[in-house]
């Protein structure tokens, strides 16, 4: 049934004043779908995966809804959304792989998340084991430290933890960026194994290196400044990239084969404003080539192709 | 010119310092002014240790480097110094380099010192605003600033200008976008190439390949403290001889063709040879070869004597 959440707001208290994290996105991400999310450094990605899962005491919910296979998630209250936490919706935090605390021997830590979370180990022993298998991780890996683990190791490590109790929907959250390409590589692909094995049913993978989601995600979603630019089907959102903001990033992306001497890139001009006290209307409209005087309204995120969804008066 | 002659560093680990850990060995290449040169290679290759060793951070205990055939170890006193203003350093992550608490003209100011007998105001004012200039940055943007009220960007572009404070010739860069955003990120590359047209030499310490390939002219791919394989950026991408080479090709995240099972060989991960230099150390290792002009593979393969290996085919074209 899958993901819909509906004008999501979630702002950090501050002392001076609320930031405007979260203003307003609405998507969906059905069931069986990966959907890649990703955005400059600030732009609310992973404050748009937390409030999936946990709301905490610097975060308000200002507004919107979350619907999860049918059921509306209680974001906003701690204590009722544990039922659901790891059950129904899981996430890999990003930097998770660098909390692992490093005085526990794996096998310690698993049993003692797993007592955190209320539900017996001796249960999925073997289950553990023959997914740690599968991502290519001998048993042994229980009796090690983190420290003796290499980065791609971890991370598979995190990533099984984290679905062990096959939730609905998982929030991966920057969990290629300090791996080097090889290990990316195996990464990114024991993700998509996970959905094909039925471990997960749907997956919000969040970076900001386009050319992974581009290998790995079913659907690719923007985001700037705090709201949704556009969504469609990657290979759509690639060929046909209608927000201009969209289309800059993509054309900033050295792909291989440029090279400096032969084609100069350019990037984005300017910064993305502040979401302390965001610029009325379009938030891009600073920094956008084609803005206008229709650009001081804020341009509604809407369909314009079936899947395909963007925000952006110009866009047609 | 700064060279490399057979560099190693070996780290002593564990308890009592009583294991030894060979980080690099035989590092073997230079630089020249006016070109980036790319060192590539996986986490725990021993990228850092030969930028470290480069900017006399830490010591050569194999081999030698050179600055103008000199060797810099034995640099001492002024000509030390003149070392350091002539081959500078900027690392990973903006926001830790950069002490917190200085704004940026203090923390620029610091490096006065170094220079001899010391700058006029006036010189030195001068001197900034250049340095500022040509990263593409005003003083009145970011002098009176602290590091948290700049972006990721412009905290990276403020440290390269504060390398170039002083007589700078070469820059090692280590991995000093991975941090960045991708918008972000090309105008950093963008810079180092209008550094290197100013006759900068730049090392570019990276793992990813497509950024290597965009700003440099010379590759070279370091695999477990080993060159695997050298060249122009162009030939080592097009025409990988090493199957490590390959592999890491493969792996690349491009944007408009999908990852393939691929022609690699199941092999590459497992390159016999390099797998012996953790246990062997001294023995098994092939000699590098020069398969094309100036393009230098180091594989056993070559030779069709790789003891472990029936699967990585190698076309040399020498
Ligand atoms: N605890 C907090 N208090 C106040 N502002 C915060 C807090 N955490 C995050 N923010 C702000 O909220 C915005 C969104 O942050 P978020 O971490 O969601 O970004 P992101 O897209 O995940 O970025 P990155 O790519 O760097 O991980 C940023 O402007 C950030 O500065
Ligand atoms: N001070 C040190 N003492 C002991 N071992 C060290 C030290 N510094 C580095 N090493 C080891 O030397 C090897 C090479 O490390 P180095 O930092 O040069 O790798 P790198 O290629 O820069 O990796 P990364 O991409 O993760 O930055 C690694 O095995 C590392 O653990
Ligand atoms: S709405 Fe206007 S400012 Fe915003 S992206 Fe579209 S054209 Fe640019
Ligand atoms: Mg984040
Ligand atoms: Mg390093």
């Amino acid at each position: 049934m899958g993901l819909e959440v509906t004008d999501l707001r979630v702002y950090y208290r501050t002392l001076a004043g609320d930031v405007k994290a979260l203003d307003g996105v609405t998507v969906a991400v059905a069931e069986g779908e990966i959907m890649g999310l990703a955005g400059e450094s600030g732009c609310g990605k992973s404050t748009f995966g937390n409030s999936l899962i946990r709301i905490d005491g610097r975060m308000r919910h200002v507004g919107g809804r979350v619907i999860l296979d049918g059921i509306e998630l209680p974001i906003a209250d701690g204590d009722a959304m544990r039922e659901f936490r790891y059950k129904l919706v899981s996430i890999i935090p990003q930097y998770a792989m660098s909390a692992l605390n490093p005085t526990r021997r794996i096998g310690r830590m698993i049993d003692e998340l797993l007592e955190s979370r209320g539900v017996r180990h001796q249960e999925l022993r073997t289950e553990l084991r023959r997914r740690l298998l599968l991502v290519g991780l001998p048993e042994a890996v229980l009796g090690r430290y983190p420290i003796e683990l290499s980065g791609g190791m971890k991370q598979r490590v995190v990533m099984v933890i984290s679905t062990l109790l096959d939730p609905s929907l998982l929030i991966a959250d920057e969990i290629t960026s300090a791996l080097d390409v090889s290990t990316q590589k195996a990464v990114s692909q024991t993700l998509v194994q996970f959905r094909d094995e039925g471990f997960v049913r749907s997956m919000i993978v969040v970076t900001h290196d386009v050319s992974i989601l581009y290998q790995v995600s079913d659907t690719l979603a923007i985001m700037y400044a705090g709201r949704l630019a556009e969504k469609a089907p990657t290979e759509e959102l690639m060929e046909r990239p209608l927000h201009p903001y969209t289309r800059l990033l993509i054309s900033s992306l050295p792909e291989m084969g440029v090279r400096f001497e032969e084609e100069r890139l350019a990037g984005i001009p300017g910064a993305p404003p502040s979401l302390l006290n965001p610029p009325t209307g379009c938030r891009f409209r600073t920094r956008c080539p084609l803005a206008d005087a229709v650009c001081e309204e804020q341009p509604p995120f809407v369909e314009v192709a079936p899947g395909h969804a963007v925000a952006c008066w110009k866009a047609t | 010119m700064l060279t490399l002659e057979r560099a190693s560093k070996t780290y002593r680990v564990g308890a009592f310092g009583g294991g030894r850990l060979v980080a690099v060995r035989d590092a073997d290449f230079s630089i020249a002014q006016g070109e980036v040169v790319s060192l590539i290679g996986e986490s725990g290759s021993g990228k850092s240790t030969i930028g470290r060793m480069i900017l006399r951070l830490i010591s050569v205990n194999g081999g030698r480097i050179t600055l103008d055939g000199d060797d810099i170890a034995a640099l001492r006193g002024p000509a030390l110094r003149a070392y350091y203003r002539v081959v500078q350093g900027v690392f990973q992550d903006p926001f830790s380099s950069f002490n917190p608490i200085f704004k940026v003209d203090h923390a620029f100011s610091l490096l006065r010192g170094l220079h001899g007998g010391g700058l006029a105001d006036e010189a030195w004012r001068l001197r900034v605003d250049e340095a500022l200039a040509s990263v593409g940055l005003e003083g009145g943007q970011v002098l009176h600033k602290y590091p948290h009220q700049l972006s990721g960007g412009q905290l990276q572009r403020v440290l390269i200008a504060r390398a170039l404070l002083l007589d700078t010739r070469f820059l090692v860069a280590d991995e000093i976008i991975s941090m960045l955003d991708a918008s972000t990120r090309i105008d950093v590359l963008n810079l180092l190439g209008d550094l290197k047209a100013r006759g900068l030499g730049i090392l570019f310490i990276t793992h990813d390949l497509s950024l290597a390939n965009y700003i440099s002219e010379r590759a070279i791919i370091l695999r477990r403290g080993r060159v695997v394989e050298s060249g122009p950026t162009r030939a080592v991408f097009e025409n990988p001889l090493h199957p490590y080479t390959q592999q890491l090709l493969g792996a690349v995240p491009r944007l408009h063709e999908k990852w393939g099972t691929g022609p690699r060989s199941g092999k590459a991960d497992a390159c016999c040879y390099h797998d012996a230099i953790t246990t062997t150390h001294e023995t098994g290792l092939p000699a590098m070869v020069e398969a094309e002009p100036g393009h230098f593979v180091g594989c056993a393969n070559l030779y069709g004597v790789c003891p472990g290996d029936t699967g990585a085919v190698v076309r040399a074209t020498a």
